[in-house]
């Protein structure tokens, strides 16, 4: 079946939407990578066969016809809340179940599907208090849902859900109701800022690329989240992809571009698998090909994967790389917006930048305006992580504070400990300590500080974790995917790590401390890419807010988080010791001596600190400290 | 490797790629078809396409994903993105070479079986610590669970 | 005075500077006369921008490559501030931390880009651990000898090797501080594609790619005394050599050579153009062979041995088509090793006679090893060393070079023509082949073609030619094998067709050839310049007119000898 054309749309429109009505009930089984890694498939498998078992129609995807009473079954998009997974939705109730298991299907069906009773036990409860309702919960309360709004809450591979709840509207308003300057009025109005990273305006961008005067232009859209602990991208490709394959389209029709191409991680297949089967289905409906609509816009979209390299995040090694090449970025001039693909001008912005044109083509830049800070406006979505009690994706108007994020949404840090700082925008982003709590997080307020948003992931650390060490581990993980072209990021990154691994061991010394504040200084200045200049920013925020710690680790060899094994020190409590004898005969390099009856010693100079004594000693005699 | 055979799969995916040819995807396709990037295949390619084979090989040790030796029936994959590190992914990778006797040099079994290699993040931090079986992904595992989960696969 | 006409400038260090088309802040700088430090920048290759040593400074402080930045009128920019100085300085230091530091001993010790700029900006201690250096090196290859362990990955030789000569016998591998420069597979550079042409040598800031050196071997012939030495001096070594004596670019030293070389113990000095009036003779005569039959053509030459062994790798196809004429090299070695045999035939306790080849080309070194070119199983040439080999033998030895009064080379090969001189620069064995092929009544029209078609060091030249009654001769002229990979395109793809095509690997001919005093972008006007004065001050013009020839036509070349010594298939 092919749409020739805007009236036609809509009339399919209203048809997927009549037939949703006859759905008495709506299934929403969580189909992100993390509930499927939780076995959510399994349970959809096992809800299908229950539902027709109790005699009731079962609906999927609006494939089969339409019958009234019927349930609607739906593998949805990620919700966000993944460490409580598998998770499912039941509509119109907004019943949210948790950590669902195959066996509690029968009763979820017995008692929610076929009846309107809920199963206590699946649902979330916190301090007592008991929350049925998805949107109800503290961590969905806090949030503003944009992007993601319907990531969860709509069937994930089903073009026809997503015509029939608007999707396509804004295309079809951008190619009949609007010039390309329009379009790009709008956008440029609505100071929508690309949110891959450094937040350049997007109408610009857009404009830019109209002005070129090549006749072939390119519309890409960077999927290679490669930023260890951000997930909003993926769930976007993944739960809501029309969205973004909308957006871009509208990019297309509006830079004069015909052809697109979407770069995603090769660690992602299930994004790949939910992209290729949205693109089928917007081909096989005339929505991708030859004179859209009968608009006379042209416009296909392809897919390429990543084969794992960080860098190729950035810009021209994203471009390059598609083009079958080493990814390792070039020169800038001329810009990607010239000189993209295959040398053509080419409108580069990455996955949640374009899952928000539909939506301000649809309410338009005022209302857009409305959300978030007048230079920053819009949401952003952030992938909470670490020692925090709700870990998951959120999405939250620009400029909402850090404090908001964390305690809040993120409902504090896990196991009542102190919250010690945030690392942000993944390991080219920097940290953000308690000082910041208030900040308000938006591309502005961000740079002011030294820190950037990148692409929102955000990694909490409580007062356990030693900020050394994770200058060591991003520093790492930036010298492994350091392209190698450039010296100060090729070099300059391996000298850091050598001085940070020099310094967790315990072999630091003072002068280390400048030679690293030399080599960030250095790195920052001069490297290529973007990639490279913000490599030493874990360094350069950990040593500006955590100085003390690296004197302490330097100085005292000490490291007051014990997370620096080399650094840590085994002793016997003598008041404790009742010199049974079993940790020196325990001990592997006979680092433990003493006479029975009294107390034991460790020899520091021998101990090689592995424990073994620790977990031995009945009387808690031996510590670490 | 019968060469015959070889040079028609090359040349299929060759063709399937257009006039671009672009070397990566090809890469993929070919891993795809031998889990590995067979050094005769890539000197075949690299007279097909008319490119030189240095330009080839060099595309090839630069990502990550392609590898130049036969990898394992079964790729095992452990996550260590910053979530699943700082909720210790590592002693689930030293337990499993350890376990197979696999070093940072040797990721695979001499019997052909595993590969074991650490990726960077997965994107399922909610899960962490995760690790993946031929891209199938395993939440929230601990040393124990994961060797356990190498006895189910053999 | 109007806008229009007001001069776009920008400030370099305080002063203005008119801007004047430079593409790059670092041309603007030099004109301006500062000489911005770059580790990864030629004008003949793409931008690559990874070095970082061209940084300077703008006025808000922001830090700019200026290899990539393009000037912009009212833009001030410092380019020796203590910040810009001190991350050269640690950039130098990130570099030599991973550098093999044996400088006192490396073989380019006299010019080697790194030790200057360190030097220069002071670089006095590393601070950094040296990895591990493992030490081996690449000497497969009878050109060039790979040291990785000096290697600093500013990808010159990639660049050149691919952009310049389409052949990309190694490219990057690996990545961040794992990255390397490699044949893939790590394979030997002998048994990759390589054509020996030396370019990646010629750009290599460091040691990492060096010529190979034959001198040990020339010293021990010269210090025997069973042996005869000769020498052969090709054309493009004499308009270069002057540059490491300090003379101006492109002075003919020629002369000084000569008597250089006898001063060194050499028994007997040829001038390689002597036989290059051969090959113009035997090429003339194939290519007029070939017009008449209407087979083969176009004829490609095949001086350049550089080029000879692309075709085999890439066209075989080819092979047909390229003439089977020796280089002027080859055939000289032939009949001086065939002469030897005359004069030493019945007589006892006769010396060994050696040839070398002073070159400028690296490529030579190992086409004098091809089993095609031996004669009864040995080689004809027996050295081949390179103008750069001479100039360090003279500075070894402890030669005025300066003050030698210039000398004349040996009878009886003692003449050449001027068009036997211009073989070493582009466009000159085509010009030397026209000589002979049009009649020599219509020498002002030839010298017109010369003037407007064939001269210059354009990648690619085309001239038409009548021939006959009828018939419009095409030519082509090309340097650089993208260049002729190019035009081979084009003529199998039926949009082009040539009846003669002159290839040089090189561009610009022998001339930058990868033995020549460092050249890329520098002296080769002035040296194309130099070769054709020496035509011109020449008495004989064309290869037929030199009596030399003639005579070796009625003795050593008569009958079959002329192909059996000056052909090799």
């Amino acid at each position: 079946m092919k749409i020739t054309d805007r009236k036609h749309l809509d009339q399919y429109r209203k048809e997927f939407l009549a037939h949703i009505d006859t759905q008495k009930k709506k299934v929403y089984v969580c189909g992100g990578t993390g509930c499927v890694a939780g076995g959510s498939m399994e349970i959809y498998d096992e809800l299908k066969k229950l539902i027709e078992e109790n005699g009731l129609n079962c609906d999927i995807s609006l494939d089969s016809d339409a019958c009234e009473g019927s349930i609607g079954l739906k593998k949805s998009g990620c919700h966000g809340f993944c460490e409580m997974g598998p998770v499912l939705r039941i509509e119109p109730s907004k019943l949210f179940y948790l950590k669902v298991k195959k066996e509690d299907c029968q009763e979820i069906v017995e008692k929610s599907i076929v009846d309107d009773d809920i199963v206590e036990r699946l649902i979330y409860s916190r301090d007592g208090i008991q929350y049925p309702e998805q949107e109800e919960i503290p961590f969905y309360k806090h949030q503003t849902r944009l992007v993601l709004e319907d990531c969860g809450q709509i069937d994930a591979q089903s073009i026809k859900e997503y015509i029939a709840y608007g999707g396509y509207t804004s295309l079809e308003k951008s190619m009949f109701d609007m010039t390309k300057d329009e379009v790009i009025n709008v956008i440029t109005d609505s100071n929508l800022r690309g949110r891959g990273g450094a937040g350049f305006p997007a109408g610009r961008k857009w404009s830019q690329v109209k002005a070129q005067k090549s006749p072939v232009k390119y519309v890409v859209c960077n999927g290679d989240e490669g930023d260890p602990g951000a997930f909003m991208d993926r769930s976007i490709m993944e739960g809501d992809p029309h969205k973004m394959l909308e957006g871009m389209m509208i990019a297309g029709y509006a830079s004069g571009a015909t052809e697109g191409y979407i770069y995603v991680r090769a660690e992602y297949p299930l994004a790949v698998e939910r992209l290729t089967n949205a693109i089928n289905q917007a081909r096989d409906i005339g929505l991708l090909g030859e004179n859209i609509l009968g608009s006379g816009f042209d416009f296909d979209i392809h897919i390429v994967k990543g084969a794992g390299a960080f860098v190729c995040g950035e810009g021209s090694a994203l471009t390059t790389s598609i083009e079958g090449n080493r990814g390792m970025p070039r020169v800038k001039p001329p810009r990607t917006v010239e000189h993209g693909l295959y040398g053509k001008p080419t409108l580069l912005n990455n996955v949640e930048t374009f899952a928000n044109v539909p939506i301000i083509i649809d309410k338009g830049a005022d209302w857009y305006k409305t959300i978030g800070p007048e230079r920053s406006p819009g949401t952003k979505a952030f992938a909470l992580t670490g020692n925090i009690v709700n870990t998951g994706l959120i999405e939250v108007p620009m400029g909402t504070t850090l404090r908001q994020v964390i305690y809040d949404i993120g409902g504090g840090i896990r196991g009542g400990k102190k919250f010690k700082a945030v690392q942000i925008g993944g390991p080219s982003g920097g940290c953000l300590t308690e000082e910041h709590l208030e900040l308000p997080l938006d591309f502005d307020s961000l740079k002011k500080v030294g820190a950037m948003i990148g692409s929102g992931g955000l990694v909490v650390m409580d007062e356990d974790t030693c900020m050394v060490e994770v200058a060591r581990f991003f520093m790492n993980f930036t010298q492994n995917e350091s392209c190698g072209k450039c010296v100060p990021c090729r070099e300059g990154t391996r000298r850091m790590l050598d001085i940070l691994e020099k310094i967790v061991a315990g072999n630091g010394e003072l002068s280390d401390l400048e030679t690293l504040e030399q080599l960030a200084d250095t790195v920052t200045a001069t490297a290529l890419c973007g990639l490279g200049k913000t490599a030493a920013n874990p360094v350069k925020s950990t040593i500006k807010y955590f100085r003390d710690e690296y004197i302490e680790h330097i100085v005292e060899k000490k490291c007051r988080t014990g997370n620096c094994q080399a650094l840590k020190t085994i002793y016997i409590d003598k008041g404790l010791c009742k010199g049974c004898s079993l940790c020196s005969r325990v001990c592997p390099v006979n680092a433990i001596s003493g006479k029975v009856k009294e107390p034991f010693e460790i020899d520091p100079a021998t101990c090689i600190k592995c424990g073994a004594c620790i977990e031995k000693c009945k009387f808690n005699a031996i510590k670490e400290g | 490797m019968d060469h015959e055979k070889m040079s028609k799969t090359i040349d299929e995916i060759v063709a399937r790629h257009g006039d671009r040819k672009p070397i990566v995807a090809i890469l993929q396709d070919i891993q795809e078809e031998y889990r590995y990037l067979p050094k005769e295949a890539l000197f075949y390619l690299a007279d097909k396409i008319d490119t030189s084979i240095a330009k080839i090989y060099s595309v090839a040790t630069f990502y990550e994903n392609f590898s130049l030796e036969p990898k394992g029936k079964y790729v095992i994959k452990i996550c260590d993105g910053t979530a699943c590190h700082v909720r210790k992914s590592i002693p689930i990778l030293n337990a499993l070479r350890n376990k197979l006797s696999l070093s940072e040099t040797q990721k695979t079994t001499p019997d052909g079986l595993f590969t074991v290699e650490t990726v960077s993040c997965l994107g399922a931090c909610g899960l962490a610590p995760v690790m993946t079986v031929n891209d199938k992904v395993y939440p929230a595992m601990t040393p124990e669970s994961a060797t356990a989960l190498l006895e189910e696969l053999k | 005075m109007s806008a229009i006409n007001k001069p776009r400038t920008m400030i370099v260090n305080g002063r203005p500077v008119p801007i004047e088309g430079e593409k790059t802040l670092l041309d603007l700088i030099r004109k301006a006369g500062f000489d911005v430090p770059t580790l990864c920048h030629h004008s003949q290759l793409s931008t690559f921008g990874a070095c970082r040593m061209c940084i300077v400074e703008d006025k808000k402080g922001g830090i700019i490559a200026s290899c990539s930045t393009p000037p912009k009128a009212g833009m001030e920019i410092k380019t020796n501030t203590p910040r810009i100085r001190e991350y050269r300085k640690m950039i130098l230091e990130l570099m030599l931390a991973d550098h093999n530091r044996d400088c006192i001993t490396c073989e380019k010790r006299r010019d080697c880009e790194l030790l200057n700029q360190a030097q220069r900006f002071g670089v006095d201690t590393v601070r950094f651990e040296t990895y591990s250096m493992d030490g081996t090196k690449d000497m497969s290859s009878p050109a060039i000898i790979r040291h990785p362990d000096k290697c600093i990955l500013c990808g010159d030789c990639i660049r050149v090797c691919d952009e310049i000569q389409n052949v990309g016998a190694m490219d990057f591998v690996n990545r961040g501080s794992n990255m390397e420069v490699m044949p893939a597979f790590d394979m030997p550079i002998a048994e990759t594609n390589c054509v020996n042409c030396g370019q990646c040598s010629a750009v290599c800031p460091t040691a990492a790619i060096t010529i190979r050196s034959n001198l040990p071997e020339l010293w021990e012939m010269l210090n025997d005394d069973n042996i005869i030495v000769q020498a052969q001096i090709a054309p493009a070594v004499r308009v270069a050599l002057g540059d490491d004596f300090n003379f101006p670019y492109g002075t003919n030293v020629m002369g000084k050579i000569v008597a250089a070389l006898r001063k060194l113990g050499f028994d007997e000095v040829y001038d390689t153009a002597t036989s290059a009036d051969l090959t113009v003779i035997e090429e003339a005569a194939e290519f007029v062979e070939r017009l008449n039959s209407g087979e083969k053509l176009p004829l490609f030459t095949s001086c350049c041995p550089a080029w000879v062994k692309y075709a085999e790798n890439k066209h075989p196809e080819l092979m047909d088509n390229i003439s089977s004429c020796k280089s002027p090299m080859e055939m000289f070695g032939s009949v001086l090793k065939e002469k030897a045999k005359k004069d030493a035939a019945g007589k006892k306790n006769n010396k060994i006679v050696k040839n070398i080849a002073i070159m400028p080309c690296t490529a030579k070194k190992y086409e004098i090893q091809r089993e095609d070119l031996k004669m009864n199983g040995e080689q004809v040439v027996d050295l081949s060393i390179t103008t750069h080999e001479l100039a360090t033998l003279i500075i070894e030895s402890g030669l005025n070079f300066k003050d030698l009064q210039p000398e004349a080379v040996d009878m009886p090969f003692g003449i050449a023509s001027g068009a036997g001189v211009i073989f070493g620069v582009t466009g000159g064995v085509t010009e030397a082949v026209i000589r002979n092929v049009v009649n020599p009544e219509n020498r002002s029209e030839l010298d017109e073609i010369a003037f407007t078609g064939v001269r210059g060091l354009e990648g690619v030249k085309e001239v038409k030619l009548p021939f006959g009654e009828e018939r419009v001769l095409s030519i082509a002229i090309v340097n650089g094998l993208r260049n002729a990979e190019n035009l081979i395109k084009a003529i199998q793809s039926g949009e082009a067709y040539y009846d003669f095509v002159e290839v040089m690997a090189c561009q610009g001919g022998c001339i930058a050839g990868a033995g020549q005093p460092f050249v890329i972008g520098r002296a080769r006007p002035e040296r194309s310049e130099g070769m054709y004065n020496a035509d011109k001050m020449s008495n004989v013009r064309t290869s037929q007119a030199n009596p030399v020839t003639e005579a070796l036509y009625n003795d050593l070349l008569s009958g079959d000898n002329a192909h059996r010594l000056l052909h090799y298939k």
